[in-house]
């Protein structure tokens, strides 16, 4: 009895009404499908899903939005900035320091800087009162401004120590993570770099479960909710958005670090504007208010759209707009928290205890655990 | 150095493609609080339009006119399908809006191809000592001041405007002293989809027609929106006044990114310290200027 009481204290650190999936059910399938995603590589073999590790590295991106838009109401379209710096950074300074040790301080480098631009563009938006609407344009047009400058940087002048930034051609040569000290070290690539992405992912994901149930998370969603009468409550509005912006500023540095090691070059096509879309386009469809929709949705459409491009196919935005606007339009909430509700009702109709498996009660969860 | 002539020419260059940029957006904006992230392609549409009907044999002045026209109409299947259902939530219809724009870029793209030939840009150039500049462009500062009084008037001047005006202030009164909201919502949304399709006609000659051309506008447009303020049209004016002067000035000194960056500080100087925005400043001065006298 004791072990079950360890593992309910151990759950409940990331339930709460703030997130989809609180009930065993979920945990027994999350589990389940966590296991045939590592096992994964094994049927697919490296080369596979060294390629499919980007849409899990996509997926940690979709979380950064999510955590931003989606429970705190601020959308931003600069998460492919930090995204960007965390890439860029990561390639700068492995392409200067060259070795295990090198690329091994790049990684927290990589993520102080795209953190710290975060935290930067954050400041002088909340703390400068910026709201609603415009943080969204202020965050695109910094998107479009990373663009052209970095689209510009081709001549030989634009270079940091050994690192030319290279312009339209962007960097080349970017070493793949690796970990390790003196002479034994392993670099990551194909599978080790999948299984690298996936306990990154799970790990967001935890992490920002905790957070999201925690009393940060019920600040955050109240602020989304109505910014307001959080504030009459005491909390400081703008100190809680920066903390927001700035964790997944953060988040999406992450993201950037393993896309330059995945194709060992990142160019300036990661600010561009259709680039910048696809967040947004992952977090609304998935169900923004909703960390496994984001990461679902993410891994979902990108495999759809490398699929129809594959057989050369130039409908893949085509489809995927009009997927956006469809979604927006008759199901604001999202794919996934839309089939999560339908599945709970169709679960309690044939359930005999009245039992809402999402939403246990203190009741309910003594009883489990007498069990 | 800084040649007078010269930084004056660059300066009605960059007011004009301020204005032009912004006033479509402006207007939607500012009427409806409604971003329109489609903004881009709406230039597009009129560039293409334009193009493809100058291309086909038509004048170039009637080529325009079908590029407004074809712009206004898309605006119209817009406002009717998708920004109506979503006044209650701003950043879903910016959501909404965008969604549009990448379908649209892509089936531009699909259907015409990558880039469509050009018109030739008339009326050659003026010379002055050892610099020459476009004629065309030059006129389109006039152009821009053109739009932006017929703007003033149609909004202050018309019955239209002022049915439109009382709506964006309080649109249950409005109803009740029977104007039709939804029908100046529409107008309104149709009037600045519109006027992006003046842009993208205008600078059609100018610039290379291809499916993203219209993200070559946002940055000016959104810029000068956000730094505008509440009053859109003077907001929109002063906005050009003081980007313009300031891409102008360190576009000729530096160079043209140089320009754009120095623009953007000024909006973001402008955005920090002046939250009303340019407009705000100038209605409170004029407030006070009322309640002194």
């Amino acid at each position: 009895m004791s072990e079950k009481g360890f593992v309910e204290r151990f759950r409940s650190c990331f339930e709460g009404p703030n997130t989809i999936g609180n009930s065993r059910g979920f945990w027994v399938g999350f589990i389940a499908a966590l296991t045939i995603a590592f096992a994964y590589p094994l049927s697919a073999g490296g080369y596979q899903s060294g390629i499919t590790a980007l849409f899990l590295v996509y997926a940690i991106l979709a979380l950064s939005l999510s955590f931003v838009w989606g429970y705190s109401g601020v959308l931003s379209f600069g998460q492919v900035v930090f995204f960007g710096f965390g890439g860029y950074t990561f390639g700068i300074v492995t392409l200067n320091f060259d070795s295990t040790i090198g690329i091994m301080a790049a990684i927290p480098i990589a993520v102080a800087i795209a953190t710290l631009v975060a935290f930067g563009l954050g400041y002088f938006m909340f703390y400068g009162r910026v709201t609603g609407v415009f943080v969204a344009i202020i965050t695109l047009v910094t998107t479009i401004v990373m663009q052209t400058f970095m689209a510009q940087t081709a001549g030989s002048e634009w270079a940091i120590g050994d690192a030319r930034l290279g312009g339209f051609n962007g960097m080349t040569g970017i070493p793949d993570i690796a970990l390790g000290i003196r002479n034994t070290s392993i670099a990551f690539s194909g599978e080790t770099f999948y299984w690298l992405c996936l306990i990154l992912l799970v790990a967001s994901y935890m992490g920002l479960r905790a957070l999201t149930n925690g009393k940060f998370g019920y600040a955050m969603v109240g602020i989304r909710e109505d910014e307001d009468r959080v504030e009459m409550l005491g909390y400081d509005v703008r100190r809680v958005k920066l903390t927001v912006f700035t964790i997944g500023g953060a988040l999406a540095g992450v993201a950037g670090v393993l896309y330059a090691s995945w194709g060992n070059y990142i160019d300036p096509t990661v600010f561009s504007l259709t680039f910048a879309t696809l967040p947004v386009i992952w977090v609304t469809v998935g169900g923004r208010e909703s960390l496994l929709g984001a990461g679902i949705a993410a891994v979902g459409i990108e495999w759809f759209r490398q699929q129809l491009s594959n057989l050369g196919s130039d409908y893949a935005l085509v489809v995927v707009g009009m997927l956006l606007l469809v979604v927006v339009l008759v199901l604001p909430e999202g794919i996934v928290p839309y089939v999560h509700r339908k599945a709970v009702s169709v679960y309690r109709e044939y359930s005999d205890s009245g039992d809402d498996p999402d939403h246990p009660t203190r009741g309910s969860t003594q009883e489990e655990i007498i069990e | 150095m800084v040649n007078g002539v010269n930084l004056f020419f660059q300066f009605l260059d960059s007011f004009a493609f301020i204005v032009l940029s912004a006033i479509g957006l402006a207007i939607i904006f500012g009427m409806m609080g409604v971003i329109n992230l489609a903004h881009g392609e709406l230039i597009m549409i009129g560039a293409y339009g334009t193009t493809l009907a100058y291309n086909a044999g038509t004048p170039l002045v009637l080529a325009m006119v079908v590029g407004v026209i074809s712009a206004a109409a898309a605006g119209l299947v817009i406002e009717r399908t998708i920004v109506k259902r979503l006044y209650q939530r701003p950043l879903d219809s910016m959501v909404a809006t965008w969604a549009l724009g990448i379908t649209v870029t892509q089936i531009v793209r699909i259907v015409f191809g990558n880039s469509l030939s050009g018109i030739g840009i008339p009326f050659g150039s003026i010379q002055y000592g050892a610099f020459s500049y476009s004629t065309y462009r030059t006129l389109l500062s006039v152009v821009a001041l053109v739009v932006l009084l017929s703007a003033y008037l149609v909004f202050t001047r018309t019955e239209f405007g002022i049915r439109a005006r009382a709506t964006i202030q309080d649109d249950d009164t409005a109803r009740t002293m029977g104007i039709d909201t939804d029908h100046m919502y529409t107008m309104t949304f149709v009037i600045g989809c519109a006027l992006a399709g003046l842009t993208g006609a205008l600078y059609a000659p100018a610039l290379a027609i291809v499916p993203g051309m219209g993200s070559s506008f946002l940055v000016e447009a959104f810029v000068a929106v956000v730094s505008g303020g509440t009053s859109v049209l003077l907001g929109t004016t002063l906005a050009a006044g003081v980007l313009g002067s300031a891409n102008a000035f360190f576009t000729n000194l530096y160079g043209t990114f140089i320009g754009q960056v120095a623009m953007l500080i000024v909006a973001i100087l402008i955005l920090r310290f002046l939250p009303t925005g340019l407009s705000g400043v100038v209605e409170n001065v004029r407030e006070q200027m009322e309640r002194e006298s």
